[in-house]
């Protein structure tokens, strides 16, 4: 990371420190970094920045970073964080909302963390479309989308003889009252993709 | 006990396992399951990171369809499913302005009258002796990991009915059906959910630590209550034993197959042949 000033990065992005505030609903001010956050998470290791300090450049207004970085999106919410928080921060939260400002953004994730937005949309569409999501259709589509054509493709055949995979999907009869909710709050909130 | 069911999207796919050995544990257990008409996706764990009123409003319209049922309490196998009916349920009962934004859009409107259980939830408090009365083909001898995930006891505030750190519900459910319930360290440690689909090498160190932690505690198998925690932990194990190095081989079921077992039902019913470790070594165990 390059070298930053933080007193001016506090002020700049005052605003930016408040709506994730109000977005995750979480009082972010009050930890104090003890880093229990980061000792229960199971993914650090795959992270750049871990949730301790995720916590703090928030606390220190520091957008470009968060907004750019890889581990709002590698998070899976598990919450152990959220749930061990001596300062009842509900980390996993605070990553949700970094993540919706970061999807609204616009700019793709980088490395790891582009997959995981690919993955997303690709649920969300088949549900957008279908009203439930389509499980070989997800695959497909996050397949395209990601340039990895063949990831899981191992998984096609045996899930077949299993009788797993459901080759055409299920429409739900309200799939149009589906759609209309994304169309709905994509009008009310915008960048929904 | 009557609940209203839902099934959740990997029903006839990934879950299959699970739906059925529900279905069938719960006729057996006199808990009637009837499905949500016309159910549509909770979302998952995708909309969480889209948008925090597509993730209220997703499971909400399956909330309104079940007011409409005339039945008190919903239940769900899937623990992702469990956990944005949860979280929806609350925040929709507790949130005026937030109820009456999302019932404007989903065409179901829900007045915020239902409870939201998991099915875990749902047997575990069945009494005890009823659950033993059924039990005909005890599990003497299996010793059982039963690992909980995330979702299904996360956060507290949200699912509340086990303890975050230790539950209980499984172990104690397995030991009525007369298994050993095994004290192990990673119950509720993360299976990656669904970075197995986005990112692979990610998912399998998070899978491995759990499958080492269950084989160290000397475990026959493991229980499980999600389809996407029996999805990473059955299907990529083969993954992990690929990319890591490894050599597991441990079967692992949804808890409600192993009641199911122990009820008498025969293995082909409850979805034993759809595994793709090998379950022949549990029915081994217990003959």
């Amino acid at each position: 990371m390059e070298s930053i000033n933080v007193n001016e990065s506090i002020v700049k992005n005052a605003d930016f420190t408040e709506e994730i505030g109000i977005e995750s609903g979480q009082p972010v001010q009050k930890c104090y970094q003890c880093g229990k956050c980061t000792a229960g998470c199971p993914l650090t290791f795959a992270m750049d920045y871990k949730p301790n300090q995720v916590i703090r450049m928030v606390q220190l207004g520091m957008k470009d970073e968060l907004l750019k970085c890889q581990t709002i999106w590698i998070c899976s919410n598990c919450s152990t964080c959220t749930t061990r928080c001596p300062c009842n921060v509900e980390v996993a939260e605070v990553m949700g909302a970094l993540r919706i400002m970061a999807g609204k953004s616009g700019t793709t994730p980088p490395g790891k963390a582009k997959y995981v937005e690919v993955m997303y949309d690709a649920l969300l569409g088949t549900v957008e479309r279908f009203g439930r999501t389509y499980e070989v259709g997800l695959v497909m589509q996050n397949n395209l989308k990601s340039g990895k054509l063949f990831n899981n493709a191992d998984m096609g055949m045996p899930m077949f003889q299993r009788g797993k995979l459901k080759l055409l999907p299920t429409k739900v009869q309200g799939a149009a009252e589906v759609a209309r909710i994304f169309a709905e709050v994509r009008k009310m909130e915008g960048g929904v993709k | 006990m009557r609940y209203a069911y839902f099934p959740g999207c990997s029903y006839h796919g990934t879950g299959k396992e699970y739906e059925l050995s529900t279905h069938a544990v719960a006729k057996k257990l006199g808990m009637e399951l009837v499905t949500i008409p016309d159910w549509s996706c909770c979302g998952a764990t995708a909309s969480h990171g889209k948008s925090h009123l597509l993730n209220i409003a997703l499971p909400s319209r399956n909330l309104g369809i079940a007011e409409g049922m005339g039945i008190d309490e919903v239940t769900t196998g899937c623990a992702a499913c469990y956990q944005q009916l949860a979280n929806a349920n609350k925040k929709m009962i507790e949130n005026e302005d937030l109820r009456n934004k999302v019932n404007s859009i989903t065409g179901k409107p829900y007045k915020g009258t239902l409870k939201v259980k998991s099915i875990v939830e749902a047997i575990g408090i069945v009494d005890p002796e009823t659950i033993k009365s059924q039990i005909v083909k005890p599990l003497t001898g299996l010793k059982v990991a039963c690992y909980y995930g995330c979702l299904l006891v996360r956060p507290p505030e949200i699912t509340g009915f086990d303890d975050p750190e230790n539950p209980m519900f499984i172990d104690n459910i397995m030991k009525l059906a007369g298994a050993e319930a095994l004290d192990w360290a990673h119950k509720t440690e993360c299976c990656g959910a669904s970075l197995g689909v986005s990112n692979l090498d990610v998912a399998v160190r998070m899978i491995d630590r759990i499958l080492a932690a269950a084989v160290e505690s000397d475990a026959d198998c493991i229980a499980v209550a999600c389809p996407f925690c029996h999805l990473n932990l059955d299907w990529h194990q083969k993954s992990v034993n690929r990319k890591l190095r490894k050599s597991y081989d441990i079967p692992v079921f949804y808890f409600t197959e192993l009641l199911g077992l122990s009820m008498g039902i025969s293995p082909d019913e409850l979805g034993f042949k759809t595994h793709f470790t090998d379950t022949k070594k549990v029915l081994s165990v217990v003959g």
